[in-house]
This record gives C-alpha cells, sequence and structure tokens, in this order.
C-alpha cells in the first residue's frame, strides 16, 4: 500500500484535522517566558539542595566530615550515603536491572558521583556549605575505556556485587551465528569497518531536577520532576521508596528537552524526596549544566567492528557486528529488557539479505552510567550508523556507485512486510522510491559530474556520501517490549463536555514534540472537533490514564493510536445518540468529520457537539450518559520509517575543514498528522546529527577526568553552523497503525551522522581513506589526509 | 550557577573608579563586559572579593580617532567596533577580527579591553593587538601611562598592571598609504575559542616592497605570540608567494601548540602555516587595492 503523497485533507481549515499545518499552540507561552518548567517551580517554605560530587573517577572513601557544612548559617541538613542507608536508600535499582549508588558509600566509581548532599535555606547557601565538606579519598586506578575493563589486570569496579568478579556488564547476542559464518566463508567480497560511536550527550536545554513535596500532615509525596515517563516513574518511586503508589503524584511540567535525558531515574530525585519525607517541606533541586554533562545518561561510546558479506554480483548475503560497549559504572540504560544492547539488532537496515549475527559486550568503565539516549531509538543510532557506512565501504571496495549499491540490495516494495534476518517484521516501505527522490531532489548527477573535475579552484574536493535508513520505533507490543517489567503500552483517556469541548489526556509526556497541537489533531480528525477545542493535558500522574512515557520515537505510534481509537469509540457512541436524536436507524445515518446526517437527507444531521449536548441531557434509555472513555494500546508491531539523506560537502585538504555545501533528507514517517511539526522535529533531529559528526563528543583524560563538562568543550551547534537542510517526503502508511503513521522524532539523528561522515570520505577518496571516526573534527580529516599518499 | 559571596560597588567617575581600586588592591577585580569574569565567578574558579563595576563610568564608552590612532575606550562593546565604520575605514585587521570575536551575545556585552587586559592567549584581541601595535592606556589614582602591547602583556592570564590599575583605553594605529590586514580563525563553532588563528597586517611602501609587517597567533603558545622572525624576512622584501611561504613557516615555527581537545600540536601549527600564508595574501591584495 504505497503511496507518494500525504493523503488529501478531509478536515476543513476550522476543523484542523490530521495533515493541516497546525501551528504549535504551546509556543504561544514558551515565546513568552509563560511556560511552566521545573526551576519555575516555587512552593511555600521550600528549602534548596546541593549535590557534592566526586572529583575523581575511582576511589575509596575513607571519611566524610561534614560538621562544617552542618554548622554554616541556613543548612538545614547534610546527607550522606550514611543516612541514607539507614532508610534502605542508598542503593537504587536501574532500568536495566543492575543497583546504582543514590550517595556512595564505600566507593566512588565515576567524576561527578554523588557523595552528599546540603540542604538549606537558599540555593547559595547551599553551595557555600559544599565547600564544608570534607571527604578524604583514597584513588584507586581508573578505567576509562571498555577495552582497558576487560584486560586481565583490571581493577574490578563494582567489587560490591557478589557475583561479580569482571568488569563485564553483560553479554548478549542474536542471530544465526551458523549461517552468517557460512556465508562469510562463501563470500566473493568482505568488507570490514571498525568504527567508534563517541560518547555524546543529549544535553536538554534544561537540565534535570526535582521539587520534592511530602505532605507531613497526610503522607502524600508531591513531586514535581522532569520525567519523560512520569507513570513508570510514579511505580519506580513506590517501589524504590517502599511509598504507598497512591500517595504518589508526579508531576511533570513544561519539559526543555528531554532527548532521553529525562528517562532514567536519578540519584538527586531520590534525595530530594527523602529529604523532603525527612525534614517535612518542600525540598528543590536543580543540575548546573555542568552536573547534568558529567553525571546524567550520555550516549553511545560504542565500539563496532562490523563487516558484510557480497557475492560475486554485489549482493549482501549477510552480516556480522561485534560491539563493546561503554556502560559507565552502572548498568542503567532505558532499554526494553529482553534486549540487552537495544534494538541494535535493527543494524541489517533497509537491505534485503538472509543472514546475520549480532553479538554484544557491555563493560563497566569508571564513567558516569547510561549510553541509550539522544534520540536514539534503543541504540537504533548505531546500527544504522554501521550498516550505512559499511554500505558505502562496500559500493567503493566493488567499485559500484553507492546509490546503485543501494538499489541493488534494498527489499524491494513488494515484500513487505518483511522478516529481517534478525527477527524484525518491517510493516512498510518504499526504499527504492525514497532514495529516487532524494538523489532528484539533490541533483546527484550533477554533484558526481563536479566532484570528477577534481579539485575545486579554491583546492577544496566535493564529496557526497548517502545514508538510506530504516528505523524501529513505537515499542511495545506488550509480548516482546518491557521496562522493569512494565509492559510497554500507553494509553489515552477523552472527555467531550456537553458544549462539544473536550479534554484528552495522555500517559505519555512531550518536551517539546509539539503533543498538545498534534494529539489534538487526531481527535479532531476523527470526531470532528476543532482541534482549538480539545486541550491535552501530560505529565501528572493523578490526572491522566498510565503510560510508559516518550521516548524512542514511541508516542504518535502508541499514544496516538490509543488517540485515534478511543476517538473512533466515542464516534460509535456518537452515532448511536445521532440516531436517536434523528429518530434514524444507525445504518441510515453517514458521517462526515463533525456531522452525522440521514442518508439521502441531508438537511437532516446533527453535528458533534449537539450529540455531545445530548450525551449529558437527552441520552435513550438504557444508554449510559456521557461521552467519555480510556483506551490501552497494545500496539501489533513496531513502525518503521525510513528515508534516504545526501550530504554534499566541500573539504579543504590543508586545514581539514569542511562545509556542507547541500543536504537533502527524504523522510517516510506514513502518514503526517502536522507536517509542519514533522518538518520541525526532522530539523532539530538532522541539527543534531550534524553536530554528532562534526562537533561533538565527551572525552575523558586518563584518570577519567570528563572533558567535556561545559559548554566550552562540549558543542552544541547554533543556526551559525548548521548547514540549510532541503527536506521532501514519500509517504507510505503503516499498515496496523489506526492512522498509518509512524514516529518520526529520531529518524534525522538516527540516519544523518552517516551521510555526513559518508560524504567527507567520499570527498578524500583520492587520498584512500577509509574511516574517520566521530567527530569529524578538522584535525582528523588533516591527520588522515596526511597519513595518506599524495592523490594521483 | 551561584558565586561565593562578593561585594560590589559601582562607581559613576573615573576618579571614584581608581579611588574604589587603590583601596581594595589586588582583592578587586573590575567588572565591564564580565564575559570572562562572570562565568569564571559563577563555577567559582573566580573568587574576588569586590567587583568595581565601571559600567556606570561616563566618557568609556566610544571609538575616536586621535593623533594618528583609534582610541577604543574600555566600555567599547565589541559589536561597536563589529558596526563601527571609522574602524572599517581605518584597521582591516581589527575590522576582520571583530565578528570573530566569541558570538553575538558576549559581543553585545564584552569590551576589547576587558579581553586585552585578561591575557587569554585563547582570545583574539591581544594577536590583532600584537600585529598592528597597539598600545594600552592604564589609569590609577596616581595618573596614568601608556604600555606597549607587547609589554603589557607579562603571562599565561597575567598583564603588567600595577596594583589599583585600570585599562581606560586600547590605541590602535591608523593605517596611511597602502596597507591592509585579516584575522583568520578556526574555531569548533561560534562561540568557541580559536584552535589556531593568526593576524596579520601589512604596511607597503611606495615602490611596493613591505615597510611594515605584523605577524601574531593565537591559542598556540602560553601567551599570544608575535612571529617576529617572519615578520623580519618580510620587510623591505617584494611581496611573493614564496616570501610568503617562507614567512608562514617560520610562524608555524614559532608556534608552540598544545595537544588537547582542539587537536594535535602538529595541527595546530600547520594550520599555522596555512593561515599566515594565506592571511598574508589577503592582507597584501587589502594593501594593493587600497
Amino acid at each position: 500500500m504505497t503511496t507518494t503523497e500525504q493523503p488529501a485533507l478531509r478536515t476543513s481549515e476550522q476543523i484542523c484535522g490530521m495533515g493541516h499545518n497546525r501551528r504549535r499552540i504551546e509556543d504561544d507561552r514558551f515565546i513568552q517566558g509563560a511556560g511552566n518548567y521545573l526551576d519555575d517551580v516555587k512552593l511555600p517554605n521550600m528549602l534548596h539542595m546541593a549535590i557534592l560530587r566526586s572529583p575523581v573517577a575511582h576511589a575509596r572513601i575513607v571519611s566524610i566530615d561534614t560538621s562544617e557544612a552542618q554548622a554554616l548559617d541556613g543548612v538545614v541538613a547534610v546527607v550522606t550515603g550514611e543516612l541514607m542507608a539507614q532508610h534502605n536508600l542508598a542503593w537504587m535499582p536501574t532500568l536495566s536491572g543492575d543497583t546504582q549508588a543514590v550517595l556512595a558509600t564505600d566507593k566512588v566509581r565515576y567524576q561527578g558521583q554523588e557523595v552528599a548532599a546540603v540542604i538549606a535555606t537558599d540555593p547559595y547557601i547551599a553551595r557555600d556549605a559544599l565547600s564544608l565538606i570534607f571527604v578524604d579519598y583514597d584513588d584507586l586506578p581508573a578505567v576509562v575505556n571498555p577495552q582497558q575493563g576487560l584486560a586481565g589486570d583490571a581493577p574490578l569496579i563494582r567489587d560490591e556485587k557478589e557475583e561479580q568478579t569482571d568488569n563485564v556488564a553483560y553479554r548478549w547476542e542474536t542471530g544465526d551465528a551458523h549461517a552468517t559464518e557460512r556465508a562469510f566463508a562463501e563470500a566473493a567480497t568482505v568488507v570490514e569497518l571498525d568504527t567508534f560511536y563517541p560518547r555524546s550527550h543529549p544535553c536538554p536545554l534544561e537540565p534535570c531536577g526535582a521539587v520534592a513535596d511530602v505532605n507531613p500532615a497526610t503522607g502524600k509525596a508531591t513531586i514535581y520532576l522532569t520525567s519523560q515517563a512520569p507513570h513508570a516513574h510514579r511505580t519506580l518511586f513506590a517501589l524504590v521508596a517502599g511509598l504507598p503508589e497512591q500517595n504518589i503524584r508526579i508531576i511533570s511540567p513544561d519539559l526543555g528537552g528531554g532527548f532521553g535525558n529525562k528517562v532514567p531515574i536519578y540519584p538527586g530525585y531520590v534525595v530530594a524526596t527523602a529529604a523532603s519525607l525527612l525534614i517535612g517541606k518542600p525540598v528543590k533541586w536543580i543540575e548546573s549544566r555542568s552536573e547534568n554533562l558529567i553525571s546524567t545518561g550520555f550516549a553511545r561510546d560504542y565500539y563496532m567492528k562490523g563487516a558484510l558479506a557480497l557475492d560475486a554480483e554485489g549482493h549482501i548475503t549477510a552480516m556480522r557486528a561485534e560491539l563493546l560497549s561503554d556502560q559507565g559504572a552502572f548498568f542503567a540504560d532505558a532499554q526494553p529488557t529482553r534486549f540487552r544492547a537495544g534494538l541494535f539488532h535493527i543494524c541489517t537496515g533497509s537491505y534485503d539479505f538472509p543472514a546475520a549475527h549480532v553479538k554484544a559486550t557491555g563493560v563497566f568503565t569508571n564513567k558516569a552510567p547510561g549510553g541509550v539516549a539522544y534520540r536514539c531509538s534503543f541504540r537504533v543510532t548505531e546500527a544504522s550508523y554501521l550498516i550505512e557506512r559499511l554500505v558505502e565501504n562496500a559500493a567503493n571496495q566493488i567499485g559500484v556507485d553507492p546509490a546503485e549499491f543501494r538499489r541493488r540490495n534494498f527489499i524491494k516494495a513488494h515484500q513487505f512486510p518483511y522478516r529481517s534476518a534478525t527477527g524484525f517484521l518491517y510493516d512498510s516501505g518504499d526504499y527504492h522510491g525514497a532514495m529516487d527522490k532524494a538523489l532528484e531532489m539533490v541533483d546527484y548527477e550533477h554533484w558526481r559530474a563536479e566532484q570528477a573535475k577534481g579539485p575545486r579552484e579554491d583546492g577544496k574536493l566535493i564529496g557526497i556520501g548517502l545514508a538510506s535508513f530504516t528505523e524501529v520505533v513505537g515499542a511495545g507490543n506488550s509480548r516482546e517490549y518491557d521496562i522493569a517489567g512494565l509492559k510497554m503500552i500507553d494509553s489515552a483517556e477523552l472527555r467531550v463536555h456537553p458544549t462539544g469541548k473536550a479534554i484528552l489526556k495522555l500517559g505519555v509526556k512531550s518536551q517539546g514534540q509539539g503533543h498538545e497541537t498534534t494529539f489534538a489533531q487526531i481527535v479532531a480528525e476523527e470526531l470532528g472537533i476543532p482541534a482549538s477545542d480539545v486541550i491535552v493535558m501530560e505529565g501528572d500522574t493523578d490526572n491522566t490514564p498510565y503510560g510508559l512515557g516518550t521516548y524512542a520515537s514511541r508516542s504518535t505510534p502508541v499514544a496516538g493510536a490509543a488517540t485515534a481509537v478511543i476517538s473512533r469509540q466515542l464516534r460509535d457512541k456518537a452515532a448511536k445518540l445521532a440516531a436517536h436524536l434523528l429518530e434514524a436507524s444507525e445504518d441510515d445515518l453517514e458521517w462526515e468529520p463533525g456531522k452525522f446526517s440521514v442518508k439521502g437527507a441531508p438537511d437532516r444531521s446533527v453535528t458533534i457537539q449537539d450529540i455531545a449536548f445530548a450525551a449529558y441531557t437527552n441520552f435513550p434509555e438504557g444508554m449510559q450518559a456521557g461521552l467519555e472513555g480510556v483506551h490501552y494500546y497494545d500496539p501489533p508491531n513496531m513502525t518503521y520509517p525510513f528515508g534516504t539523506y545526501v550530504v554534499v560537502v566541500a573539504v579543504d585538504p590543508e586545514t581539514g575543514v569542511w562545509e556542507v555545501l547541500k543536504m537533502v533528507a527524504v523522510d517516510d514517517c506514513g502518514v503526517r498528522i502536522n507536517p509542519m511539526v514533522v518538518e520541525g522535529q526532522i530539523t532539530g533531529g538532522l541539527t543534531e546529527g550534524f553536530a554528532m559528526s562534526n562537533m561533538q563528543w565527551i572525552t575523558f583524560d586518563g584518570d577519567g577526568n570528563c572533558i567535556g563538562s561545559n559548554f566550552t568543550d562540549y558543542l552544541v551547534p547554533t543556526a551559525w553552523e548548521t548547514p540549510r537542510f532541503d527536506l521532501g517526503q514519500t509517504v507510505t502508511p503503516s499498515p496496523h497503525h489506526p492512522i498509518g503513521a509512524k514516529g518520526v522524532g529520531e529518524s534525522a539523528t538516527v540516519g544523518s551522522p552517516a551521510a555526513f561522515v559518508n560524504a567527507v570520505l567520499d570527498a578524500l577518496k583520492p587520498y584512500g581513506v577509509r574511516n574517520i571516526d566521530m567527530p569529524v573534527l578538522p584535525h582528523r580529516v588533516w591527520e588522515a589526509v596526511q597519513g595518506a599518499p599524495a592523490p594521483a | 550557577m551561584y558565586p561565593a559571596p562578593f561585594d560590589y560597588v559601582a562607581p559613576t567617575s573615573l576618579e571614584e573608579a581608581v579611588e574604589e581600586l587603590a583601596q581594595r588592591g589586588d582583592d578587586a577585580r573590575v567588572l565591564a563586559g564580565g564575559q570572562s569574569l562572570i562565568p569564571m565567578m559563577k563555577l567559582r574558579l573566580a573568587v574576588p572579593a569586590a567587583l568595581v563595576d565601571i559600567n556606570r563610568v561616563p566618557g568609556l564608552d566610544s571609538i575616536q580617532e586621535a593623533n594618528g590612532h583609534l582610541a577604543i575606550g574600555a566600555l567599547v562593546r565589541n559589536n561597536d567596533i563589529v558596526d563601527s565604520d571609522i574602524v572599517e575605514r581605518t584597521n582591516h585587521t581589527v575590522a576582520a577580527a571583530a565578528p570573530w570575536i566569541s558570538d553575538p551575545i558576549v559581543r553585545n556585552r564584552g569590551t576589547l579591553c576587558g579581553s586585552v587586559a585578561h591575557c587569554d592567549p585563547e582570545g583574539d584581541w591581544n594577536s590583532v593587538m600584537l600585529a598592528v601595535g597597539a598600545e594600552v592606556v592604564a589609569r590609577s589614582a596616581t595618573g596614568e601611562r601608556v604600555i606597549p602591547i607587547a609589554d603589557f602583556i607579562a603571562d599565561f592570564f597575567t598583564n603588567t598592571l600595577q596594583p589599583g590599575e585600570m585599562v581606560t583605553e586600547v590605541r590602535i594605529p591608523k593605517y596611511t598609504g597602502r596597507a591592509g590586514g585579516t584575522y583568520i580563525k578556526l574555531e569548533r563553532k561560534v562561540g568557541d575559542y580559536a584552535t589556531a588563528a593568526v593576524a596579520t597586517h601589512l604596511q607597503l611602501e611606495d615602490d611596493g616592497r613591505i615597510a611594515q609587517a605584523g605577524i601574531a597567533m593565537t591559542s598556540v603558545a602560553p601567551i599570544n605570540r608575535k612571529a617576529t622572525e617572519a615578520e623580519q624576512m618580510l620587510v623591505g622584501q617584494t611581496p611573493s608567494a614564496e616570501l610568503f611561504g617562507e614567512a608562514a613557516q617560520a610562524a608555524a615555527n614559532a608556534a608552540d601548540p598544545e595537544t588537547n581537545v582542539r587537536g594535535p600540536a602538529e595541527y595546530k601549527r600547520d594550520l599555522i602555516r596555512v593561515y599566515t600564508r594565506r592571511g598574508l595574501a589577503k592582507a597584501l591584495e587589502i594593501a594593493q587595492g587600497s
């Protein structure tokens, strides 16, 4: 079921259903500075918390002296791991079944780890007091990469775990090792690539924080939290802290970005809550930028050895990948329980071949925990990067144009639904169509001709890079996907008021994705209630139905589907009410958005607003009053958005500086609810993909000191260095999603880094350069060129 | 981002300002644009006992032509320099460097004089000042003195101001005759410090030979460094690609970069070579057109 155009609009501008470029309604308050972010939350008698962090990467704690800090005027309490341990809260479970120190008791295991906390009457005093806490550390050697961690003489980082005798966090494999080996043995060509996807950080504009307000009289804990998954966090708080779940209310206010950084539970949340419980007053904790960068969920840090087997005709016959993952000191990835390397096994990408094998090893190091974050769809970023780099190298190795090589190996449109070598069931796609469109938009032939002329007058070399990604987003189904045991469903509750206005309550939580705008459009599409009459509520666990939250591009695939389904269920009830009002049989009614009329008698009609009023004032006997309902959606499958990105660069071989001359991104995310919002998501994602390929990384020195703890060292691109992106689309609806939509939030970060890197390497082909790891900083280009023979 | 406690005074005259500095000595820091000082205080890397905020002192916020030089006051913001017709007309190196100072937000507040006084070897302005031969005017409660820029820069983050002295003005020589210059900088992104950068300045004789040459480098030594040997190779010579190539190599030899997140030392040294060559070519092109 392939189309190449967005379906025609079914609703008027006034109703503003799907397909309308409705302006983001949440932006009115944001651009006026009237949002309500975590740091805007101010409660009476609120105290302020600051966290003392380890200055070293690995050390035994000999002693902690808090007496001077305690004595400082304005300090209410100083909390250490010892105090937390008295309440059984010195350690907490992670989302991947490990445990993590809340406040260190025995050792510190990474620079920036939480050691103690000060609660004071104002934030300045809290920070002044930090310098009055004296910790005696006995330094231990630091492990700063997984190769070191696996070495025989490596210090044991997790010596508190009884069963742990080495630094291995997990070993995991999937696919058919035997079939893959056989294919490699029979291959005409083997293409290999060793590459490193460096550690980066999601770096949301707003760092993480909490305002915990435990009412001593009622025991009710209201916790304002920078949370992408407030319901899951409520349950985990109940399990961790032993608080009764009905007494926990998580409120996730406006979030200034998340990108996966606000999925884990951080020690600061737990300490602030414990402090409020013990002191009986609200406690606010909010990180500084540096604290966010050094201690919260990072992304990637993934060493990948990949290979493709090709037959004599240049068809891929198999892929293998061996992965080494730097997990940091705790295995704290937020990812589906049964998949230890996230959904990396989507690494067969857009290509049709029968065998694949993936082997992953996760290693503890003396670095902050994390790995799954930053618009990555559970490590699909790493997977997509590896296959798209391999495919480009394969084309070069056998002397075939990279576009032609892809065309030869793509899964064909008629093969969908397609079962991949690692077991995914791709729902729909037309990879040839998306690539053809991208090549046309970029004028591929023109740039290849320009490139063939050799260096430009200014000495710069032209390079053209492609990436044709396929993503897997929208977890679950509940059979395969859970996080910490919680099945990955999501829900929507729709209440249509008597006057025909409505409130939609969701278990997901926008961090900038525009849910308030777009989810109202789904209701408008299905019920004909103008989108402007529908308010969308998220993030308050006392007032929204349960859900797993927003990450991994799952809101539209899951909560969007729930919204469509509940809207349709209410429309079914509305039909019965309409029949009652029109004194006609339900079978004789016709629906158009916002109105039922009697077939053949269009003047006999009732609007959805009339029907809503009747639901509370004039409903037939035997029918329940009201026009409200809730639906829990368990997706039958994931959705598989895809696209082709093409980048044209000019590289100055003398300085290594590269600039993007043109970038075309053709995305197919199925039916677009709001094309403008989709394009905004893609533009942001491309910017982040460009950042990773061009400038972003967090490194560590040999002692485990973090280089990248502020915006001088950790680079976030501005509009100045970000290239212009030309966006295009094809539309291949998801056959199993109620409105044919797929997720899109992460496509561009997943797909684009390989396109940028492939472009630079393509420019350096005369020098025979086959790999430069990201970020492709000018000095790395320069080094690659220096080491290479001069081009002929 | 909460700084440690500090005193704050905001004098309304230059006399009052230098009097405050005289009384408070080394414990006080002058606040003009604050674009380096305030972040350092927020990170508690700088913990001054007092700030003497000179933003209410009149007469320090203008760019003036006087006695063959440009006088840039202590409260002239970097964006004032970007927008200045006088600068554009009279000194190409300064005009070329101004848009490369950090980012627009920092340029709105940050000052040239503050950057010069800060003596951060990764700062851009002192390379420009060295290349064009600027002078620094320092004022204290007891008087005023004029310090050549090369004597003003003492070391890494260290100037030769005496306790109680503050920078009130920087004097930049105006071009005469056929002159040109530029500033070429590699930064990883807007607002980043230079990976490496080179300021160049050429003054030509009537017969086309080089009368004066200025070359100075950013981020490749403990201080902004003048490439003296390269300058001397140029003076009195007729410009040519070979000559510029040799001078560029001499400049690269004078660089003493460090390996860090912005790249290895060898790379930065080679960047100095390329940028010096390109910078001299650009300076010559401007000079020959003027």
